[in-house]
């Protein structure tokens, strides 16, 4: 199926269609997948009507014939994966992270890990990412889900270098695994060169000594911005890991870095209940580090608004984990149940936005 | 079975204009709500507008002051990146005010781009994530039929959403069960986000299909008020009856109205600004009435008293 765009004959420079003002990026998860094809006759791709969406549109542009349209069906996708996977390919489906990892979930435990075959299931646009699209394409309970399946891997790449190392570095698995992507293509870089990832190794990406910030894809970037600003302050001395790794767990590595720190942050884009921060708790409760440990993350649906809205209002953005990572610091609660982004933070956040937005295109009446 | 029992909603909660200003002051209001969040579903939004229109305009027993009564007729927005139409509807119904479709999309709002049916009232149920509506809706009207009140259920369905399992394990159901109670109208505007559904995973004969499990089918232009209305009085008579349940394949046009990017795959979601926004409007204008203080008369409807 040939995918071509046509352009719309407009008149303000404003305007803008499905693939946004900004165009469609050189490189994205289509092209390393199809140099990787170019390579490799293993690999195939394919989506779920989310070709554009996903940045898998080089795929099909460069290899036609390896490229599967599954039209609006995630759970057939998946299934077909499978039986690809079953005569000797390696898939990669991609399709928004909500109906990549819930709506398909059954297809992913029994036809990709109960097989144990070599499906790359790629989820994108995670977490709170979509913003006002609302709860139905929001992902924050994937971790919690696909955490406890046998035989899965879950990486969770924190920008497109660490796309493209952990593509490279989990091609050869004989099971499946689940990409975890924050927005496709977009998004702050963390890193420069595809060796400072390697698969199952937690990536240090700022040394400190007094707490340690454990993220991982979406938030990576944010959690560095807020060591950065406080260190820069001489506030505190903060560590930031990246934990692309999901599962399986590095347990032993995190129980190490917590071991080295006062406390730990764990910032999650994702319900705290079965998220990264359960996975900490149990590695430091199971390798006996009696570190304290707090979880930043969401405790509910969310609220609607744009994605880079939401970020700071539920606290993680840069300026949010540096206030959370500074309370650890002084109060040390003992209570760690209790959320260190509080219901006044998030109200102070509605309230500055929402006298903001009011000002807004006053000309605009509904009546 | 008699459904005109004095505790059913009024038929007839009215829009305040006229049936075509109804359907322009929709598409107008898909527009601004879009300049509100700096992105719209204008696709999706605008082929079902004049569906829409026709359903608000008198047919579905829905009562703003009494939102949530259990024997209103319900409607499932299956395809529910299509809501900023459905918000205009529901405003101009008086399920809320206008106006507060300025917060639309903004942070903290009741209304983003898919529905929440515990924000908004009118939204019958939450929907987003596509495939999903139609099982709902025949959950709604095995419910109806056991309550004998003669409620009835319709689930609007993008022709691309049909790709998803979920809607033909529904079909099967409600075709089984004669849940004649149950109107779906699939809004067959044929495209899709990576290209026409054509391109993308053709699914004509469309009609056969649901024929196969079921269901009366009848195929329709959805820009057309009267053959909406006069579809609609069939479903009535068919439920009146007790027959198989109803499918609307109504072919329409995405973007309808909007002859800058009407039929495009690639304005599924896109944003008209500045001079573009105000062309488009324009565009709309001649259709574009100001609202009457009292709701103008319903439409008749030929089976109105026909049970």
């Amino acid at each position: 199926m040939p995918l071509e765009r046509r352009t719309t004959v407009l008149t303000d420079p404003s305007s803008y269609d499905h693939e946004g003002r900004a165009g469609y990026p050189t490189r994205s998860i289509g092209s390393i997948l199809a140099d990787l094809a170019d390579e490799d006759p293993r690999i195939m791709a394919g989506s779920a009507d989310l070709t554009w969406s996903t940045f898998l549109a080089d795929f099909p542009a460069r290899h036609p014939d390896r490229f599967i349209q599954a039209g609006i069906a995630e759970r057939n996708l998946l299934g077909i994966a499978a039986g690809l996977a079953s005569c000797g390919a390696v898939p990669y489906m991609s399709t928004f992270s909500a109906f990549a990892s819930m709506q398909s979930l059954d297809v992913i435990r029994n036809d990709h890990a109960y097989t144990n075959l070599p499906v790359r299931t790629i989820g994108t646009h995670t977490g709170i990412s979509m913003g006002y699209f609302g709860s139905s394409h929001h992902a924050i309970e994937d971790i919690g889900a696909l955490r406890s399946i046998p035989n899965l891997t879950v990486v969770s790449p924190a920008d497109l270098v660490a796309t493209e190392a952990l593509i490279r570095g989990t091609v050869d698995l004989p099971g499946p695994v689940y990409f975890r992507l924050g927005r496709g293509a977009s998004g702050p870089d963390v890193y420069e060169t595809t060796s400072e990832v390697v698969f199952g190794e937690p990536t240090v990406v700022r040394r400190g000594s007094d707490i340690l910030v454990v993220a991982s894809g979406i938030t990576v970037h944010a959690a560095r911005d807020a060591a950065d600003a406080l260190r820069a302050d001489g506030r505190l001395d903060v560590t930031v890991v990246d934990l692309h790794t999901i599962r399986p767990f590095p347990a032993q590595a995190v129980a190490d870095l917590a071991a080295q720190h006062d406390a730990v942050v764990v910032v999650e884009d994702h319900v705290v209940d079965g998220g990264l921060g359960t996975s900490v708790l149990t590695a430091l409760a199971d390798l006996d580090v009696g570190v304290p440990a707090y979880r930043h993350g969401l405790h509910d649906f969310a609220i609607f608004g744009p994605p880079t809205h939401l970020y700071r209002y539920y606290g993680l953005d840069a300026e949010g984990i540096a206030t959370v990572v500074e309370r650890v610091s002084d109060r040390a609660p003992r209570d760690r149940t209790i959320p260190l982004w509080e219901e006044a933070d998030r109200s102070r956040v509605l309230a500055e936005q929402q006298a903001a937005d009011a000002l807004r295109k006053p000309e605009i009446t509904f009546a | 079975m008699s459904i005109d029992t004095p505790t059913r909603p009024p038929r007839g909660a009215s829009p305040t204009r006229s049936r075509e200003a109804f359907a322009a002051h929709i598409r107008r209001t898909v527009l601004l709500e879009a300049e509100i969040a700096g992105s719209g579903h204008y696709g999706p939004s605008l082929s079902c507008a004049d569906l829409l229109a026709a359903l608000y305009s008198g047919f579905l027993r829905v009562d703003p002051a009494d939102a949530d009564r259990l024997d209103r007729d319900r409607l499932v927005l299956s395809k529910g990146h299509a809501c900023s139409a459905l918000y205009a509807v529901l405003a101009d119904l008086g399920f809320f005010p206008a106006e507060e479709l300025r917060t639309y999309t903004r942070l903290g709002t009741a209304y983003g781009d898919h529905p929440d049916m515990k924000k908004v009232a009118g939204i019958d149920f939450s929907s987003g994530a596509l495939g999903h509506g139609l099982s709902i809706a025949v959950g709604m009207a095995v419910h109806a039929r056991l309550r004998g009140d003669g409620a009835r259920t319709v689930a609007i369905v993008g022709d691309g959403e049909l790709n998803e399992g979920q809607i033909w394990e529904a079909a099967g159901y409600a075709g089984a069960n004669r849940l004649s109670g149950l109107l779906a109208i699939v809004d067959v505007n044929t495209v899709c986000v990576d290209g026409t559904t054509r391109e993308v995973l053709d699914y004509e004969p469309i009609g056969d299909k649901w024929a196969a499990f079921g269901w009366a089918v009848e195929r329709i232009d959805g820009h057309d008020a009267d053959a909406i209305d006069a579809a609609l009085a069939r479903f009535e008579a068919r439920h009146a009856a007790g027959g198989a349940p109803t499918v609307l394949v109504a072919d329409t046009v995405a973007g309808k109205g909007i002859p800058a990017i009407e039929g495009m795959a690639e304005w599924h979601i896109g944003y008209l600004g500045g001079s573009d926004l105000a062309t488009a409007l324009e565009q709309l204008g001649t259709r574009v009435e100001e609202p009457t203080d009292d709701h103008a008369a319903p439409r008749p409807i030929a089976t109105e008293e026909g049970h």
